[in-house]
């Protein structure tokens, strides 16, 4: 087995741009949490089953725990303390709060990550688009029905906010 | 915490400095695409590489193209896209259907076409932590000489498990494979063997770099069918892909089927043609050509549930699979 090595790796994370010194056998979870200290990434069982380690990458939802480090270089890289705006929630965090969709809240960063990216690029998902977005992350408390209300009503409250009140949801 | 074990990461450009890396580190060395299977094997300890080549930023290996009569897509093509693609979904919509329903969507989003036509296979003694398989003895396909699934067996019974290779065989794909030697086409039915511990043609060092997929004719149409214990996230228990030809009445002129997730490789069902063609898909021939399935099948204790239960399922889902082959069924699937 080969010896580790250090290299340093550039990321760009939540808009801020990073080059730590970073093992390179490092997976991108492993380095959010442990070297650059964004904690809200969860590992949960840290083989690409569970969803607590979603972030968006190029605006996809990715498991951090199974992408190598080095593969994230170049890649615009959110996380779910990258969600909030200047000195408020996301409005889906708020319907997480409102609708009690958050219980332990270990898998909540990472649905909340999978889900704000499908409200990118829909801002009217009807439930089963919710629910087929929302199939990588486990859930053990919820049973996702107050999950997939906030989920709908964030879309709700995104949708007025940018003004369009497209569709309507039903 | 599952941690990696050390190595070093390698991002060629090209496809040929892909396989040059991949030939000057020899054994040392593997090439991963999305790595949703590769990195988690790593994690338990199944592979201990030196060197990852990386693949998925070859711009080569990457896009969808229509070249003659054919639909070429490139090997590190995501699952993801493959299932969104206008074209897949239009002239394949069983490709688009099979990989919809790989794993869950950030797994999709993240693990290839290539790299599920090369995905290893998979066995209740094998996917488990090193610990794990400490505990229990090491087994045929890692570290060991017994296999746990058969007790006397000398061969490796771990399961062909991905769900795109079975609808590509039964839509006459070829795939590209690159190595030191140069390229060669392989066609999808040639190209698994049943052998767990390697369970196809690709040599060590080959890349799947293109998938080509022939236009169907105008009649044709197929299928894919699912069985999992969620409707997400996991595995095939077992999978049938099945594509028929029918002529203007609506009788079969050729017809195919295969069984994936029981054994080393996905199964060509055989007998068929003798049943169905010169034959409506009538409920009767449907039931005769599940019972035929029934009949060559027998799953072994590699997976989590009952063989039993999954031997008793696969007339079950061969009837669900040629159901939807069925005219009025077309534009459900």
């Amino acid at each position: 087995m080969v010896k580790a090595t250090t290299c340093i790796v550039h990321l760009r994370v939540n808009g801020d741009d990073y080059a730590p010194g970073v093992p390179s056998h490092y997976t991108l979870l492993e380095t959010l949490r442990y070297v650059i200290g964004l904690t809200g990434s969860k590992q949960g069982c840290d083989k690409g089953d569970c969803g607590a380690c979603t972030v968006i990458l190029d605006g996809e939802p990715h498991l951090s725990c199974i992408t190598p480090v080095l593969a994230a270089e170049g890649r615009e890289i959110r996380t779910v303390e990258g969600l909030a705006g200047a000195g408020r929630p996301h409005p889906l965090q708020d319907a997480f709060d409102l609708n009690g969709a958050a219980q332990c809240g270990f898998c909540t960063p990472g649905i909340l990550c999978s889900a704000v990216a499908l409200l990118e690029r829909n801002d009217a998902p009807t439930r089963t688009e919710i629910r087929e977005a929302l199939a990588g992350n486990l859930c053990r408390c919820t049973g996702y029905t107050k999950i997939y209300d906030a989920v709908e009503s964030a879309a709700e409250v995104l949708r007025g906010q940018s003004g369009g009140g497209t569709g309507n949801g039903e | 915490m599952l941690r990696l074990p050390p190595f070093r990461y390698h991002r060629p450009r090209t496809i040929d400095e892909a396989v040059g890396l991949l030939d000057r580190w020899g054994s040392r060395a593997l090439p991963v695409s999305g790595g949703t299977d590769l990195i988690p094997n790593m994690k338990h300890r199944l592979f201990t590489p030196d060197h990852l080549i990386a693949l998925k930023q070859i711009p080569d290996m990457r896009g969808f193209r229509r070249d003659g009569s054919a639909l070429v897509i490139g090997g590190a093509e995501t699952l993801a896209s493959v299932a969104r693609h206008p074209e897949v979904r239009r002239r394949f919509p069983s490709l688009a259907a099979a990989a919809g329903q790989v794993a869950g969507p950030q797994l999709r989003n993240m693990g290839t076409l290539g790299g599920n036509i090369c995905l290893d296979t998979r066995c209740t003694y094998y996917n488990q932590t090193e610990f794990w398989r400490d505990a229990l003895g090491y087994c045929l396909k890692k570290d060991g000489d017994v296999c746990h699934v058969t007790r006397v067996g000398k061969k490796c019974v771990a399961a062909h498990s991905a769900d795109t290779p079975p609808v590509l065989m039964t839509l006459g794909a070829t795939i590209e494979l690159a190595g030191p030697e140069g390229r060669r086409d392989v066609g999808l039915n040639d190209f698994f063997l049943a052998d767990g511990i390697w369970n196809s043609r690709r040599k060590p060092g080959e890349i799947v770099t293109r998938v080509r997929i022939p236009f169907p004719s105008r009649d044709s149409r197929a299928a894919y069918t699912k069985l999992r214990q969620r409707r997400s996230i996991d595995f095939p228990l077992l999978s049938v892909a099945v594509s028929a030809d029918f002529q203007r009445s609506g009788r079969v002129c050729q017809i195919m089927g295969v069984v994936t997730a029981l054994g080393a490789r996905p199964r060509l069902l055989t007998g068929w043609a003798r049943i169905a063609l010169g034959r409506p898909l009538s409920n009767e021939v449907i039931e005769a050509l599940a019972e035929r399935a029934h009949r060559q099948c027998h799953p072994l204790e590699n997976a989590i549930v009952d063989a039993d239960w999954r031997r008793a399922m696969v007339p079950v889902q061969v009837r669900l699979a040629l159901e939807a082959l069925r005219p009025s069924a077309a534009s459900a699937s």
